[in-house]
């Protein structure tokens, strides 16, 4: 089964996670512009980051045979540092035609100021000019309130809601969002977020439609493998595969897809020039030897001793 | 840069482009030129892909020539579309504004995505030169992107026409370091030189002491310049079970220059007559020995 991570930080991950995600069966990875954990103070590092996501974490997924796909956003955290604030929006729209740029994300609240809510619409504004889906970050505090409030001012500004995912949904928040119309996205991430098998209990409640799961993994304990073994459980709790197909696959590339930049030939036919330069393809899509999740566990054995 | 390379990129283009995707071009050149600021250039730039596809250019046998009749050893045979026009706006521009155009090409390479910057690195032969063209060609060639460094290396004139022998010789064993090729490399032979072959064969020690493989092609830039201990390094080579490798052995042995050494050199190519044959009627030569490294890689 092919399955899509549409809310990864790959930046922050080792080559272990790219190698056993792509044994696990992930064909492509979005990687939302997000916060790195320390704040970024001027400008420069901005756009030294967004061209990393772009260039350089592309590459390495390439190399693992994984298609790497990106959106690009000024956070919520960041958007309380106003003279930043401003500087990147300055800088945005040079990023966001970026070849791979597939939304305008992770926007939205995190404590709800009023200079979260200024860049969060002009963000939106700009997603409108340039006719690009957008990925909403909702609040991991007040997340009932700062999510109906995230689609209230989306709708204020004449968004349309088929192209706008409302990411780290839970069980208290998915409802309205898909009854407005919306992507609902769950991220299975320890402690925090989702947990793989309340999921489960979210798919036989809602079904398919419009929902998707993503890892959301980054500098945190969180789990590369989320969307592949949230696939596994659902299908062992007797999830109809066609719907695990939606939820970890289809309803990603439906969504992310209307931005023009991720189709699913970008991996299953993947152009001349791409093939020649940063992708030969996904082995396992290749026919080529199917390789161990255990893999990577087994490197990281410590009593296994030779490196070579 | 010539405009003959640019009329060229256009016509080519025009022959392979709907007729309404040309007149796009033609229209955002337009907008490019007569704007005051650089937002027309960035969209242009942004949009070529999506309004005109990424297929190959696959540019004819007569194409490839008359390429490099514009500017010698301008190899544009795996340029895409999107990769040909983002060139051919950027010579136009280079022609508009000469002046700043070496600092447009260090903010664009700023702030590439992947085919950007394969893009823009791999037209650098047909910019008009600059300090900062220049800098920005040696920080490409940091690139940790294997296809980015062979958008300068390979195919590419630049490196022959520009780099100093430092980095010349840097970018050659870098090619080899991360396991790119030499036969590409525009100049491989004439820009070889004595500290190359030092370095080379330092870089091969390490590998075999590493018990690591060492390309064949590597000795393709020693044996004009061999002293008698690299002798050592060939006669090893040549010696080798590995058909390539022996090849490249033997072939380096009869490239060597020094009288000092050529008399031990010949010896050495003796003792291999029918490979001495192949190196003679032309069945052997550096190319040959690139394309079945290549093909024994898969590649
Ligand atoms: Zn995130």
């Amino acid at each position: 089964m092919m399955f899509i991570d549409p809310h990864a930080h790959m930046i922050s991950r080792t080559t272990d996670d790219y190698e056993a995600m792509a044994a696990a069966g992930v064909v492509a990875v979005i990687e939302p512009s997000f916060w790195v954990g320390q704040p970024r103070t001027h400008v420069g590092t901005y756009i030294d980051y967004l061209s990393a996501i772009i260039g350089f974490e592309r590459f390495r997924a390439g190399q693992f045979g994984i298609r790497h796909y990106c959106t690009v956003g000024l956070n919520s955290k960041e958007a309380n540092n106003a003279e930043l604030a401003e500087a990147v929006m300055e800088i945005l729209p040079r990023f966001a035609l970026k070849e791979g740029v597939v939304a305008i994300g992770e926007i939205g609240y995190d404590e709800q100021t009023e200079l979260e809510d200024k860049y969060f619409r002009l963000q939106l504004e700009l997603a409108k000019e340039l006719d690009l889906p957008v990925m909403i970050h909702t609040p991991h505090r007040d997340k009932k309130r700062g999510t109906s409030r995230s689609m209230d001012v989306c709708e204020e500004h004449g968004m349309d809601p088929s192209k706008i995912i409302v990411d780290h949904n839970n069980e208290e928040t998915v409802r309205e969002v898909l009854d407005r119309g919306y992507w609902a996205a769950f991220s299975i991430y320890p402690s925090t977020k989702m947990g793989n098998s309340r999921m489960v209990d979210i798919l036989t409640e809602y079904g398919a439609e419009r929902i998707m799961v993503d890892s959301a993994c980054d500098w945190g304990i969180s789990e590369p493998l989320g969307v592949a073994k949230t696939a596994r459980l659902a299908l062992e709790r007797g999830i109809p595969e066609e719907q695990v197909r939606l939820v970890c696959y289809q309803n990603a590339l439906s969504a992310y897809g209307q931005s023009g930049q991720m189709s699913e030939d970008h991996w299953l036919n993947p152009a001349a020039i791409d093939q020649r330069t940063v992708y030969e393809g996904n082995s396992i899509l290749r026919g080529g030897r199917e390789p161990l999740v255990e893999d990577a566990a087994v490197k990281r054995n410590a009593n296994n001793l030779i490196i070579e | 840069m010539t405009s003959k390379a640019v009329d060229l990129l256009e016509q080519w283009l025009g022959h392979r482009l709907k007729d309404d995707h040309s007149s796009w071009l033609q229209s955002q050149l337009k907008k490019v030129l007569t704007s005051n600021s650089d937002r027309e250039l960035h969209i242009t730039l942004g949009l070529i892909p999506r309004k005109l596809g990424r297929e190959d250019l696959n540019l004819t046998h007569s194409e490839l020539t008359e390429a490099n009749n514009a500017i010698s050893g301008w190899n544009p045979g795996d340029w895409s579309i999107d990769c040909a026009a983002r060139i051919a706006v950027l010579c136009r521009l280079s022609e508009h504004d000469k002046e700043g155009f070496g600092d447009t090409i260090t903010d664009l390479c700023r702030n590439a995505d992947l085919a950007e910057s394969i893009a823009l690195y791999s037209g650098v032969a047909l910019f008009p030169d600059s300090e900062q063209l220049d800098q920005q060609v040696a920080e490409g060639l940091r690139t940790n992107m294997r296809a980015v460094f062979e958008a300068i290396a390979h195919n590419n004139p630049y490196p022959a026409n520009h780099f100093d022998e430092n980095r010349w010789n840097h970018m050659v064993l870098k090619a080899l370091f991360i396991d790119s090729t030499l036969a590409p490399i525009y100049g491989i032979d004439q820009r070889s030189n004595k500290e190359l072959a030092i370095i080379l064969c330092d870089y091969a020690h390490e590998r075999r002491a590493a018990g690591r493989p060492v390309t064949a092609e590597l000795w393709r830039c020693v044996g004009p310049h061999a002293t008698n201990a690299m002798i050592d390094d060939l006669q090893l080579t040549a010696g080798s079970t590995i058909a390539t490798e022996h090849q490249a052995g033997v072939l380096a042995l009869s490239q060597c220059k020094d009288p000092l050494v050529q008399q031990r050199a010949h010896e050495l190519t003796a003792s291999y007559p029918e490979t001495m044959a192949e190196i003679v009627n032309g069945t052997i030569t550096w190319d040959v020995i690139y394309q079945r490294q290549q093909h024994q890689s898969g590649n």
